[in-house]
């Protein structure tokens, strides 16, 4: 049986990870490379990796650094940020990463999602969605939930897996960064409407919310979070543990 | 010295690195002599198995990796590339792949029930169905990285491990000296680096 995924995500600047992370016996905590190492220790699943730079030296310290990640981690990883051409693909996939997550990029380029899947394979184009409530329908927000799109959500992302999406990250902003749990509602309604994996991102606090998640929705793949895992709220071999010793099926 | 073939498909990026990180010297090549002087081979794979099939020939690889097959050199097949050293691929039409392994490659979607999300990707544990001095250094249950849409089937005999997915699919097979894993071992962690070692280790 599949396991369920645990995905800590990593914002990297400039070649650095940014937000301050705190591990006792990291010497450098802000090395992408050891935190890398140190999550595939713990028993992450999978590693998401976000460039939020935004020049091109910058750019090319990431590519660097995501070499050095793929030297030393054999797990798989995501690359999200800056993807807005087919280049931008090969240019990540050259060093190491399985998967490209993309989200302006495809709202921008409605053909993009095509083009990559058709040349790399669907199981390497992940669709990364920003979706917030807006007069009770779900929208597609741009530029890191900062822009509506005016656009409903199901029906994008459901038209990006058509066009050859092979994952689905939905990150909603109404339960981002409020610690209250997953958000279920939002959630529920992609899965029904896809049938390739779903990864649930915002709103996870602590261990239970992401045992409410495998138990409520069993049709979500994987949870994805950030700052909880880089602040140790919540330990990996821990939750995997209680996840595992309430039947969700776990790689341990 | 392993010898990856370079054939133009897929990205070796994390394969190549995995064997360096197991102290492996490891040349990613097209070149005949270079793989006739290897000690073992890694016949790698990503895409759609006619195409695939098709640049091996074309690129001489096929006829060298049968070669080197029947001269008894260790060869591992991983994803596309172990499904390449069967008889029969059909996906989008019927392919003939090296023949290195009786069997034939199917779609999942054959024998899987329908809710079941394909490709079947993600993280699976190994049911061991015979020994394998490929699998020294693990135990039943290890989980491996899984990401495919066909599956080699037809092969009990050569079947060495599966994986549940609604069914039982192949996840391994060996037939003497050639072996292949349908997961990627480059991606399974420290259980893939160990299956990896043990193949390096598999005398010659």
């Amino acid at each position: 049986m599949i396991t369920k995924r645990i995905i800590p995500c990593l914002d990297v600047k400039n070649g650095r990870v940014v937000k301050g992370v705190n591990f006792e016996g990291l010497s450098d905590v802000s090395s992408p490379v050891a935190l890398a190492k140190y999550y595939s220790d713990c028993g992450a699943d999978e590693l998401v990796f976000y460039d939020i730079t935004a020049s091109a030296e910058g750019r090319a310290l990431f590519t660097d650094i995501l070499c050095e990640v793929a030297k030393t981690i054999f797990i798989p990883l995501t690359v999200g940020g800056g993807i807005n051409t087919v280049e931008d693909f090969s240019r990540v996939l050259a060093c190491g990463a399985d998967k490209v997550s993309v989200n302006s990029g495809a709202i921008k380029n409605p053909d993009l999602i095509a083009q990559a899947a058709n040349r790399f394979g669907d199981q390497c184009v992940v669709i990364s969605a920003d979706v917030k409530r807006v007069d009770g329908q779900f929208r597609v927000f741009a530029k890191g939930g900062r822009e509506d799109t005016g656009m409903e959500a199901i029906s994008w992302i459901r038209r990006c897996v058509e066009n050859g999406a092979g994952e689905v990250v939905l990150n909603s902003i109404d339960t981002d960064g409020v610690k209250g749990g997953f958000d279920l509602e939002m959630l529920d309604a992609v899965c029904n409407a896809v049938s390739v994996p779903v990864i649930a991102s915002g709103g996870a606090g602590k261990i239970e919310d992401f045992v409410t998640l495998f138990q409520t929705l069993p049709k979500v793949d994987a949870g994805l979070a950030a700052s909880i895992f880089h602040f140790r709220e919540v330990a990996i071999p821990e939750l995997k543990e209680t996840l595992a010793a309430h039947g969700i099926p776990m790689r341990r | 010295m392993i010898a990856i073939i370079d054939y133009g498909v897929g990205n070796l990026f994390s394969l190549k690195s995995s064997f360096a990180a197991i102290g492996q010297e490891v040349v990613v090549t097209s070149d005949a002599d270079v793989i006739r002087a290897a000690d073992r081979i890694v016949l790698p794979g990503v895409g759609a198995f006619g195409d695939a099939a098709k640049k091996l020939r074309e690129s001489g690889m096929a006829e060298l990796v049968i070669e080197q097959a029947e001269a008894g050199k260790p060869i591992l097949g991983i994803c596309l590339g172990m499904q390449l050293l069967f008889e029969t691929g059909y996906e989008y039409g019927t392919h003939k792949g090296l023949g290195l392994i009786p069997g034939e490659i199917r779609a999942i979607a054959e024998v899987i029930p329908e809710h079941l999300k394909i490709p079947h990707i993600g993280w699976n544990a190994l049911r061991f169905t015979k020994e394998s001095e490929l699998f020294r250094y693990l135990k039943d249950g290890d989980h491996v990285y899984f990401v495919h849409s066909y599956y080699a089937t037809n092969c009990s005999d050569y079947v060495i491990a599966d994986a549940e997915y609604g069914a039982f699919l192949t996840a391994a097979v060996q037939n003497k000296h050639v072996y292949g894993c349908q997961f990627h071992p480059e991606k399974s962690g420290d259980v893939g680096l160990s299956i990896l070692r043990a193949f390096c280790e598999v005398e010659v």
